[in-house]
């Protein structure tokens, strides 16, 4: 039996980062992780630090990502420091490209909601006109149906794949116990506190975060809660390298550091399938060839698919269970814009009861419509 | 450094421009062989770390011997055959977007 003071179930990126942010605070943790072949989505991950447009329709998740966004900068410095990996984080900010009029006055009328939203607070992202998106990147000519776009200068991306590597590193070098091939099966409550079962092996702790994306389905109701999610498959083509052209993270087109771009970003409900198929990639790189046709000549290397873990609203659950006191679950969609928080606010939550404001926005209740008249 | 097992009589080769040098080789000699046999110590530089790279696998999976032909770039030159006239050029880096012919 393997004894600690915290449990966390799932070693993507939301587990890791807060199993980091926990260990950071001194407590003694373990996080368990599946093997090669899970359900992984932050390995699907495009790699954007994203704030413009999340929150629509719920204020405090829009703070809430802005909130990460701040804090990313030194998260990414802290990481380097106690991985040795720089996960290639630029925050210079971000473009939303609209092909159109109709994409564009939705957009403006998106901007419109959010600014309200957001009351005395403001919020911080600009509607552009075609010219003003070509100024900001000079060195890809638009094509011809871009009508304009948003830019927010809280927006901006890293290497998605090293962000995992940097934060598993970062979370041993601080003295974390990471066990891969450990898929949690059973969790059980004792008189102080959980014991989960995973590989034939049995660990005890106080307490219990279960951030495993889609395994969530199947565990959380062990510690008392349901929690609605789905899967939706996003699929992204990586082209060859190419010389630095493009200075700002596109939705949908991102140059990453080593010079290959990314196109993304097609949203499929297909189950649990992570396969590519032709017709999205057509869809893809033809949506992306009309917002900048000087990406025609590249030659794709890889196209993969992964599935996005979503809620009924697509905005994240954290929560403790009421019946269970000491079991929490974590979960998001955005995953790599959020860990600097889950790695700072969210570990400091569970680790010292710290909660943030308005934190129960953020529970399942929100799902459970009762029958008042 | 790289020699034909056989010499080619001059009136069956096929003769390719290499980094500016007109080199002339057997005929369905790959690009990657051709630039071997003209003496060329690397044929490309890698994008990240600008490290010479010179053709390894020779039969598609290495991707190391990536190189310029006819103003395409990142061709693998040990899939290509050689056709008279052929302009071949070492990959600096990473190519640029510029327009393929």
């Amino acid at each position: 039996m393997v004894q600690a003071d915290v449990v966390v179930i799932g070693g993507g990126i939301i587990g890791s980062a807060i199993a980091y942010g926990l260990r950071s605070l001194g407590c003694d943790v373990v996080l368990l992780d599946e093997g090669d072949v899970a359900l992984r989505a932050a390995r699907g991950n495009f790699g954007l630090v994203w704030v413009q447009g999340k929150g629509l329709g719920m204020r405090r998740y829009a703070e809430w990502a802005r909130q990460s966004a701040d804090l990313w900068p030194a998260f990414a410095d802290e990481l380097h420091a106690r991985s040795g990996i720089d996960v290639a984080y630029r925050k210079d900010g971000g473009l939303m490209l609209c092909l159109g009029e109709d994409e564009l006055n939705r957009r403006r009328w998106e901007l419109a909601q959010l600014t309200h939203q957001a009351g005395p607070d403001g919020y911080d992202c600009t509607l552009l006109d075609r010219q003003q998106v070509q100024e900001l990147i000079p060195d890809a000519p638009l094509g011809d149906e871009v009508s304009g776009g948003s830019y927010s200068p809280h927006d901006g991306d890293c290497n998605p794949l090293r962000l995992l590597n940097a934060v598993h590193h970062a979370f041993r070098a601080v003295g974390g116990q990471y066990r891969p091939d450990h898929r949690a099966e059973t969790i059980t409550r004792e008189d102080d506190g959980f014991t989960v079962t995973a590989n034939r092996t049995v660990f005890r702790a106080a307490k219990l975060v279960l951030a495993a994306g889609h395994g969530i389905t199947h565990l959380a109701p062990q510690i008392g809660l349901q929690v609605p999610i789905h899967p939706e498959r996003g699929q992204v083509l990586v082209t060859e390298r190419v010389r630095p052209f493009l200075r700002l993270p596109i939705n949908g087109i991102r140059q990453t550091d080593e010079g290959t771009i990314m196109l993304g970003s097609s949203a499929e409900d297909v189950g649990f399938d992570e396969r590519t198929t032709a017709d999205t990639m057509r869809h893809i790189a033809d949506r992306n060839l009309r917002a900048l046709p000087c990406l025609r000549h590249l030659r794709l290397n890889r196209v993969w698919g992964a599935l996005r873990v979503l809620t009924p609203d697509d905005f994240p659950v954290y929560e403790q269970s009421v019946s269970h006191p000491g079991a929490y679950v974590a979960t998001s969609h955005s995953g790599v814009s959020l860990a600097a928080i889950h790695a700072g606010p969210v570990a400091r939550w569970i680790a010292d009861g710290e909660e943030p404001s308005e934190f129960n926005q953020f529970s399942t209740k929100r799902f459970h419509v009762s029958g008042t008249a | 450094m790289f020699r034909a097992r056989h010499d080619t009589p001059p009136e069956d080769g096929v003769t390719v421009t290499i980094d500016g040098h007109d080199v002339t080789v057997p005929p369905d000699t790959s690009v990657a062989a051709a630039a071997l046999l003209a003496g060329l110590d690397h044929v490309r530089t890698t994008p990240v770390s600008g490290t010479p790279r010179a053709p390894y696998c020779m039969m598609g999976i290495c991707f190391d011997c990536l190189m310029e032909i006819d103003g395409v770039p990142n061709r693998q030159a040990c899939l290509e055959i050689v056709r008279p006239g052929m302009t071949v050029r070492r990959q600096d880096g990473a190519r640029s977007l510029g327009a393929a012919p």
